[in-house]
């Protein structure tokens, strides 16, 4: 038994379903990620979780216990907000310990508890501010630290960063994962963020249109995108319309240039078109790069980006992108090169959906 | 540059003095009681007028009962549609806005067809009864700005996550209510008293109307039968309004740096 099981949920706004037949099962202690772009009803099923939101249909059990007769203050389930959602006239101390004074503990407990999770988030020495004299960082870590306190079943993350600074946002979302990892805490963490989701999660559930279109290791997530969704959505790619040749021999044509797959073609006949994806990092133009598929074709960009140089190129009519590492020697194809990119043929992924 | 300066003193000290002319004459008025000179007779004689002071404290009991019947009204009413019932909040302040568009002596004589003493609800029936009556109807007149006052401050909040906020650590709706929503719409919730004070300690025609003894048909007396007092009352009517609008003055300013006491 799982500790978390979402079965069949479904939910609706009006005569608009925003979630469909969602099933999922969380482990204890395990970080999932709820990604997706905006209006995918990540939030949605998130809500459902915390008793903010009654599902249409469907279960929601924690540790074997079904939830939909429970309110939302009687679930002992912690949230972080977007907008932090600290209350502006208590102190740091008192938001802290709002939910261990409604819990009942007496004022020595509380005090301990509130000084142990402020040195969790190190800012022990800020207990007598009001959020209003804190940086929207600070803020957050307060929010989290008022969220754990009175050491809830599951943790709710709602776009915790998203208000926040880039750099604030990678050290934070670090924080939140060692805080995560050592409190041993269930954690659902919604994001349209993949790479604060690929960079903290024990899995991922890619959301489209209200439905898991993939469920996942960030890993799995990143190479083996299931849909055409996730392949696009999911870091950068290079969707390629491909004809094929010969279905038996796995061989297909990109522009005028032959590659045999690795991955059996399926159900297809010659001439009919497949969708493929390679990662731009997949493959390389240096001379005695490694692989045993090349395509050749003419540079018709380069975009410097910090650690890599994205370079384009045409291959017939699909362009496809390229990364190279930046380092001080490099120098970068020019637009009208004619260059060869290669790469592994198992890197070239087949989209079915 | 200079010359639309001054133009703008001179027009500013013209409207100035379109409301300070008339209240210096009244003041001076109220203090010529003795033949002569300048005294404060007419002050003191106003406030060792035993009806002036039964008036004056009933009227300010009326204010309190009518302020804490009022708040426990509008703050829940308010946070109830900024929550809830989004849709229905042009409804509520169209319903809030009545006061200000029908007269109070309609409301009252609604008041008095509807509950007189051979009514269903005969609040007019006995004197504690229309006190109770007489306070609903002060909340009636007193509701356009409490609701207003506290809808603005509500505004500042984000009252459904601060909700939700709480409900996840486990609070109840009136734990929600007193120690999450009604701190952070304190400011609003002063300003509405101090405005329904200033009412309430003014309002003739309703207590009037229900025969009640309160400040406003004293004022209406007193001017009817004497000379020097009326003009003491009036000063002494501004005064309490002056008061209540510094105190809202000085409770905006506290509420603003609150947050930093500690």
């Amino acid at each position: 038994m799982s500790f978390l099981e979402l079965t069949g949920i479904q939910k609706s706004f009006g005569p608009v379903r925003v979630v469909h037949d969602f099933d999922m099962t969380i482990e204890k202690g395990e970080f999932v990620s709820f990604l997706g772009p905006s209006g995918c009803g990540k939030t949605t099923v998130l809500r459902m979780i915390a008793g903010f939101e009654t599902p249409s249909g469907g279960t929601i059990k924690i540790n074997g216990k079904n939830q939909e007769s429970l309110k939302p203050n009687q679930r002992n389930i912690g949230m972080v907000f977007q907008a932090y959602a600290l209350f502006p006239n208590m102190t740091v101390h008192d938001n802290v310990a709002f939910g261990l004074k409604i819990a009942g503990m007496d004022k020595a407990a509380v005090d301990a508890r509130v000084k142990e999770m402020l040195g969790l988030i190190h800012l022990g020495h800020l207990a007598d501010r009001f959020p209003y004299q804190m940086s929207g960082g600070q803020q957050q870590r307060v929010a989290l630290a008022r969220a754990l306190a009175p050491k809830p079943q599951v943790l709710l993350l709602d776009e915790p960063l998203s208000a926040l600074d880039a750099k604030i946002r990678v050290s934070l979302r670090e924080e939140i994962r060692m805080i995560q990892q050592q409190l041993g805490i269930t954690t659902v963490f919604v994001t349209h963020d993949q790479e604060e989701a690929l960079s903290i999660s024990d899995r991922i559930v890619v959301m489209n249109s209200g439905r898991a279109d993939q469920i996942g290791s960030p890993f799995d997530i990143y190479n083996k995108p299931a849909t055409r969704f996730v392949a696009s959505f999911v870091g950068t790619l290079n969707l390629i319309e491909a004809t094929v040749v010969d279905p038996a021999s796995n061989r297909i044509s990109i522009g005028d240039q032959g590659i045999t797959l690795r991955e059996p073609l399926g159900p297809v006949k010659a001439g009919d078109t497949v969708s493929l994806a390679l990662r731009p990092e997949a493959g390389s133009i240096a001379e005695g790069a490694k692989g045993d598929t090349a395509l050749t074709g003419q540079v018709v960009s380069t975009n410097f980006l910090g650690s890599v140089i994205r370079t384009r190129m045409k291959v017939g009519d699909p362009v496809i992108s390229f990364d190279m590492f930046n380092a001080p020697g490099l120098s970068p194809p020019a637009v009208g090169d004619v260059v060869t990119l290669r790469f592994t043929a198992s890197d070239l992924l087949i989209i079915r959906e | 540059m200079k010359t639309q300066k001054i133009g703008a003193w001179i027009a500013i000290l013209f409207g100035a003095s379109y409301f300070i002319i008339p209240l210096i004459a009244t003041f001076e008025f109220s203090l010529r009681m003795r033949r002569g000179e300048y005294t404060f007779d007419a002050y003191r004689s106003v406030f060792s007028d035993v009806q002036f002071r039964e008036s004056f404290s009933y009227s300010i009991v009326m204010a309190i009962l009518t302020i804490v019947f009022g708040i426990l009204l509008v703050v829940p009413t308010a946070y109830w549609v900024r929550l809830r019932l989004p849709q229905m909040r042009p409804v509520v302040e169209f319903i809030t806005l009545m006061p200000l568009v029908i007269p109070a002596i309609v409301i009252v004589f609604g008041y008095l067809r509807l509950y007189n003493s051979s009514s269903f609800i005969p609040f007019t029936g006995s004197a504690r009864g229309t006190d109770l009556l007489l306070m609903f109807s002060f909340m009636t007149l007193s509701l356009p700005y409490m609701y207003r006052s506290v809808d603005t401050a509500m505004r500042t909040i984000d009252v459904a996550t601060l909700t939700e906020a709480a409900q996840s650590l486990g609070a109840s709706w009136p734990t929600i209510m007193f120690k999450c929503i009604f701190p952070n719409v304190m400011s609003g919730v002063l300003s509405g008293a101090f405005i329904t004070f200033a009412i309430v300690i003014g309002e003739f025609t309703m207590p009037s109307l229900l025969n009640r003894p309160a400040f406003g048909p004293y004022l209406q007396l007193i001017g009817a039968n004497r000379a020097y007092e009326p003009p003491a009352l009036a000063i002494i009517a501004f005064a309490i309004t002056w008061a209540s609008m510094a105190l809202l003055q000085l409770v905006s300013r506290f509420s603003k740096s609150a947050p930093s006491k500690p």
